[in-house]
């Protein structure tokens, strides 16, 4: 059976102890693209991926990956299913090489030392297959792991958080190969932080507390959150922020390097409020669109008690 | 100076804070010197008793009966059986079922009356020689006043400067009683079980602590396909550690190696086994790698305390005794002591095999069960 979606679930569920970390969580993702997953620490973003590739058990909810059962084939979805870790889970104490003809010998793959030869002349590694895994720094600890989980061809990649903690060069390597590999047809489902990653993507998907909040394109998300936004620039705009801070009508006020943020969600609500300080000395004020950061701030307000507490 | 302190007693409880949330190493720390204190204190006993005879007796009179009784009375010898057959009883002391045969030739008391001074034969199992010493000096406290009554009742006066019998013992499998005989081949053991178990323990928790399960999980590698795996080469370990004690055993020691070389290499094989088994379920209950360290302690002081290997099996009480047959060391430890001091055929040791099997088939299904398949 083939179908266009590489992964199709709906009502997942997963409860630990009495938490419910992802609730009814449906998902369609199309074959070849290249899907954003966004949300907070403690979303439920990491054991949604694991449900899907099989390391954790749904205590609700079906689904398929790859045309495959998610409940019942799980053993079939390994084989076709590349998952990036969040922390790096190779062997420290493993050469990169070692590592990949360890990964490569239990996918059972053909010609290992080839595809092991290609993996790392591909991933730039070659000159360093020698070296211990662990004495990699960060950059290059990721793109072994990338190797490895490519490394049999997978039809699907799941990566949480790849790029946490990786400098701007290698984050722009990591994604130029991420649409490599979604032109040669692998879908890709990457979990992230960073909004620049976000805008690469076909899609986003945000979740918060197990629930997705919002999905679709960039523009669609940012139309759909209702948000309007001022930009001031000029003048002091630390102090007009902490006039605004908590005014009526405005949801969100945050400084961005020289210039300020105001958000709300009614357009004249947010007039009524900034009125009086459209005056203040030296700023210049523009309508413009919110910004991604803005959108995901805000649909995150109404769980903002729940972090505290 | 005071200062210092202030940052003394910030370290300080911090350390309880973490003390106080590993509970696993708490337990320990306080469980084994209980354990110790409740071995040492109750279970071992140097001086053991009611030892398993075998009786050979080819004629039965008053002298013999009065013997056995005196025998009995020393509380050292408890007879479990009777028999006339030399082979019988030559294979009850080579299989383990009895520590002493005695043997009273017939003729026994009309050479007592003539005054010829017959001898009983005592045929001791010296492969532990702590355990059959004092039983064996008890014994030949009896030939000066065991048939005062009898002779008396009989009228018969001997002269007084002579004991009226003699008691001939032999050690058998260790004629001179040298200890080392009965603890090296004990070490292959002590040295498996403590290795062997501790390595396979920190194994597999060591990917757990490494985070590198969550990665061997995700891959298409079977539970079973990862445990034997990840077993493998400490078997092969293991092995390198018998050939080292065992040459060790040869060469150094003078170990006779009376048994066959295929039947001490299947039960190896056997004991490796069950204790990779034990190790492998002790890693499925640790979270790191030193409370498996500590798991693998609290095994391994038994299985030296309780098995045998130490102190003398049968000194020990009844409870004991019982926490000492579950332990695979125990009947290791007899096998590997039967073959290659006695060189007892394993068919005769079937039991002590099965005990072996049996432990080792239950633990492996506890390990397998144990197993996690998914992070949940």
């Amino acid at each position: 059976m083939t179908t266009v979606y590489a992964i199709d679930v709906k009502g997942l569920t997963k409860r630990f102890g009495n938490k419910t970390v992802v609730d009814q969580f449906a998902l369609q993702v199309p074959k070849g693209q290249v899907w954003g997953f966004l949300g907070p620490n403690g979303s439920g973003k990491t054991t949604t991926i694991r449900m899907l590739c099989g390391l954790l058990r749904p205590d609700a909810g079906e689904g398929t990956c790859l045309g495959l059962d998610i409940l019942h084939e799980g053993g079939l979805i390994k084989r076709q299913v590349g998952y990036m870790t969040q922390k790096f889970s190779f062997y420290e104490d493993l050469s990169i090489r070692e590592n990949l003809e360890f990964v490569a010998r239990l996918y059972e793959l053909k010609d290992q030392r080839i595809a092991v030869d290609q993996s790392l002349a591909e991933l730039g590694l070659t000159q360093r297959q020698r070296q211990l895994a662990g004495q990699l720094s960060g950059g290059w600890k990721q793109r072994l792991a990338l190797a490895a989980c490519v490394l049999h061809k997978p039809a699907l990649l799941l990566l949480d958080e790849p790029t946490a903690g990786v400098d701007p060069q290698a984050r722009r390597d990591f994604w130029e190969k991420i649409h490599l590999l979604a032109g040669d047809g692998i879908t890709v489902l990457v979990s992230t932080h960073y909004m620049d990653e976000a805008e690469r993507c076909d899609r986003i998907v945000y979740l918060a507390y197990g629930q997705i909040l919002a999905q679709g394109t960039i523009a669609e998300v940012i139309k759909a959150s209702g948000l309007h936004t001022y930009i001031v620039s000029g003048g002091d705009i630390r102090g007009l922020a902490r006039a605004l801070h908590g005014q009526e009508g405005v949801t969100q006020v945050s400084v961005f390097g020289t210039t300020l943020h105001v958000c709300g969600v009614d357009r004249e609500a947010l007039d009524r409020a900034v009125a009086p300080y459209r005056a203040w000395p030296g700023t210049t004020w523009t309508v413009a669109e919110a910004s991604l950061e803005d959108v995901f701030i805000h649909l995150m307000a109404p769980f903002r008690d729940r972090i505290q507490g | 100076m005071f200062s210092s302190l202030r940052r003394i007693l910030a370290v300080f409880l911090k350390e309880l804070i973490q003390m106080r949330r590993d509970r696993m190493t708490i337990g320990m720390i306080l469980a084994i010197p209980i354990m110790q204190l409740v071995m040492f204190g109750y279970a071992i006993n140097g001086d053991p008793r009611n030892l398993p005879t075998v009786l050979r007796v080819h004629e039965h009179s008053v002298f013999s009966r009065s013997l056995i009784t005196a025998l009995e009375n020393t509380r050292y010898f408890r007879i479990v059986a009777s028999t006339t057959s030399e082979a019988r009883a030559s294979t009850m002391l080579a299989n383990g079922e009895a520590a002493f045969v005695l043997t009273v030739p017939a003729g026994f008391s009309r050479a007592i009356l003539r005054g010829e001074r017959p001898s009983v034969l005592l045929e001791a199992d010296a492969s532990d020689p702590a355990a059959s010493a004092n039983a064996v000096s008890a014994l030949q406290q009896l030939p000066a006043s065991v048939f005062q009554q009898d002779l008396k009742d009989a009228g018969i006066t001997l002269p007084p400067s002579a004991p009226p019998f003699d008691i001939v013992v032999q050690r058998r499998y260790n004629p001179e009683g040298v200890t080392a005989l009965n603890i090296v081949p004990g070490l292959i053991g002590v040295i498996l079980t403590m290795t062997m178990t501790l390595v396979t323990s920190m194994a597999v928790v060591k990917e757990f602590e490494r985070g590198t399960m969550e990665n061997l999980l995700a891959m298409p590698a079977k539970p079973h396909e990862v445990m034997f795996g990840k077993i493998l080469p400490y078997v092969l370990l293991g092995y390198a550690q018998v050939v080292i004690i065992f040459a060790a055993a040869r060469f150094l020691f003078d170990v006779p190696m009376a048994g066959s070389y295929s039947g001490l290499l299947l039960i190896v094989g056997i004991f490796i086994a069950a204790n990779l088994s034990v190790g492998f379920t002790l890693s499925t209950l640790a979270t790191n790698q030193a409370q498996a360290m500590q798991m693998t302690m609290f095994f391994f002081l038994p299985s030296i305390l309780l098995s045998g290997f130490m102190f003398p099996f049968r000194g020990m009480p009844n409870w004991a005794q019982w926490i000492g047959e579950v332990l695979p060391i125990t009947h290791f430890l007899r096998l590997v002591r039967a073959i290659m001091l006695k060189g007892t055929p394993i068919a005769e040791m079937a039991d002590e095999l099965w005990a072996l099997l049996a432990f080792t088939a239950v633990m492996w299904v506890v390990a397998m069960l144990r197993y996690r398949r998914t992070l949940d």
